[in-house]
């Protein structure tokens, strides 16, 4: 069963929120991993492999450093489990 | 698993989550420790470069090791965390307590199995004796609570048996000892030169007065049958403090409550203090918390602090019979009054491997 991108972006916020330390509300479509919510590139892959486990989706090395901002990775994953 | 305590409370309600889900266990508690000790300290004042960390551990971030192979062996590798080889390194926690303390004077982890604690504050006491680093925060850590390294100690029939009787398995020097008890968590003291300290008006419970560290080269587990590396490095950090052995009037032994162990400890001591053996207070304080390994040395190092600044030898619990070839007076049931004046104590730190690390603590 697909999630809408409302349930990734909801998912995806629990994950980045528990190795960021931000609030869950902090991880908005606009934001950037980096500038905004301090992720830096070992946490961004620790990230990637927790959604690519919940989501159940592959996103290869070479996807992620196109994913800037949440709402890229949001898209990528929803259209990734299609 | 027999659990013969539990502490209350969860390390992880002192970190913050990203704290708890990056760090192995190990590290967990020596931060944890290291933030409650500077904070005892009044937070000192510090240049960065002249800050110092060393903090070790015995056997490094195992339980993360053992996690990732679980990890790897039934979901495969796209689920390794990337955090994986960082969480494990048994440099860790001495990493994160620089990072948390911006100690850019070095940081360190002697590993020397459970002599590792007590090593590292001999490695820190040298960093300011060499002009290295003006403050140093130094302590020993250990996570080993898990069915394989517990399966492994057993199979070198080191640690207890007891099962049927947890809290009376930890009996250093009584007759009926049968091995170790393991213990978790991390112990950290901060370590300042006497100028540093006097300029800032520290509170100052103790001095480290003298480091001495042999290595038996004689077994991978056994300790050499007459205590000589025993003896060389009590003999070498009196001589560093500048002491004699009528000043010593109390010793934490390294005492994990094996039936050679002990002895062969208790024997030398004898041997190296002769008759000044008999007005020391001995104290095992393994019967009470379990033996931390690499967090030994340093907890026992707080432990003998804490004796000099407070003049009271710690008890040695479960000691129903002592072994009748102990000769040296053991502290027993209750704390024992210390004398006044200067006086000098002695913790003794031994590990796989034949190391032996003894640390003179003299009063402030």
């Amino acid at each position: 069963m697909a999630y809408t991108e409302e349930e990734v972006l909801a998912g995806l916020a629990e994950i980045v929120a528990e190795e960021s330390g931000q609030p869950a509300s902090a991880v908005v479509p606009s934001a950037s991993f980096t500038d905004d919510l301090d992720i830096d590139s070992l946490s961004m892959m620790t990230i990637i492999t927790h959604a690519e486990d919940k989501f159940d989706v592959r996103i290869p090395d070479e996807d992620v450093k196109n994913l800037s901002t949440v709402g890229d990775a949001v898209s990528y994953i929803a259209k990734a489990q299609a | 698993m027999n659990f013969a305590a539990t502490v209350i409370g969860d390390v992880s309600e002192r970190l913050t989550r990203p704290e708890t889900k990056r760090m192995d266990p190990s590290a967990q508690y020596a931060l944890a420790s290291a933030r409650e000790a500077w904070a005892d300290a009044g937070s000192p004042e510090v240049d960065p470069e002249r800050l110092g960390s060393v903090v070790s551990s015995g056997i490094g971030g195992i339980i993360t090791t053992l996690d990732g192979w679980d990890t790897l062996r039934e979901r495969g590798a796209r689920r390794m965390l990337p955090t994986t080889v960082p969480m494990l390194m048994p440099n860790s926690p001495t990493a994160y307590i620089s990072l948390d303390f911006n100690a850019q004077a070095g940081a360190h982890a002697l590993v020397s199995a459970c002599a590792s604690g007590a090593e590292a504050i001999g490695y820190g006491v040298d960093m300011i004796r060499l002009g290295r680093a003006d403050v140093v925060i130094a302590g020993g850590t250990e996570a080993v609570i898990h069915p394989m390294p517990l399966a492994s100690f057993a199979a070198s029939r080191t640690i207890s048996l007891r099962n049927d009787d947890p809290a009376g398995a930890s009996r250093p020097y009584d007759v009926d000892r049968d091995g170790f008890v393991i213990g978790e968590g991390a112990a950290v003291v901060i370590l300042e030169s006497a100028e540093h300290a006097a300029a800032r008006g520290a509170r100052v419970y103790a001095k480290i007065a003298g480091v001495g560290i042999s290595a038996d080269a004689y077994h991978i587990t056994s300790p050499e049958p007459e205590g000589r590396g025993q003896i060389r490095a009590m003999r070498f950090a009196m001589e560093d403090a500048g002491i004699s052995p009528r000043d010593v009037v109390h010793v934490n032994a390294h005492a994990t409550s094996t039936k050679v162990g002990d002895m062969v400890e208790a024997r030398a001591i004898r041997n190296l203090f002769a008759s000044e053996a008999d007005h020391i207070a001995l104290s095992a304080t393994k019967s009470m918390t379990g033996h931390l390994l690499g967090g030994a040395g340093a907890l026992e190092t707080l432990f003998t602090v804490k004796a000099v600044a407070e003049r009271k030898a710690p008890p040695t619990i479960n000691v129903d019979n002592p072994d009748p070839e102990l000769d040296v007076p053991l502290v027993r049931d209750a704390p024992a009054d210390l004398p006044a004046g200067d006086i000098a104590a002695v913790n003794n730190s031994f590990g796989f491997g034949g190391h032996n690390v003894a640390l003179v603590v003299t009063n402030a």
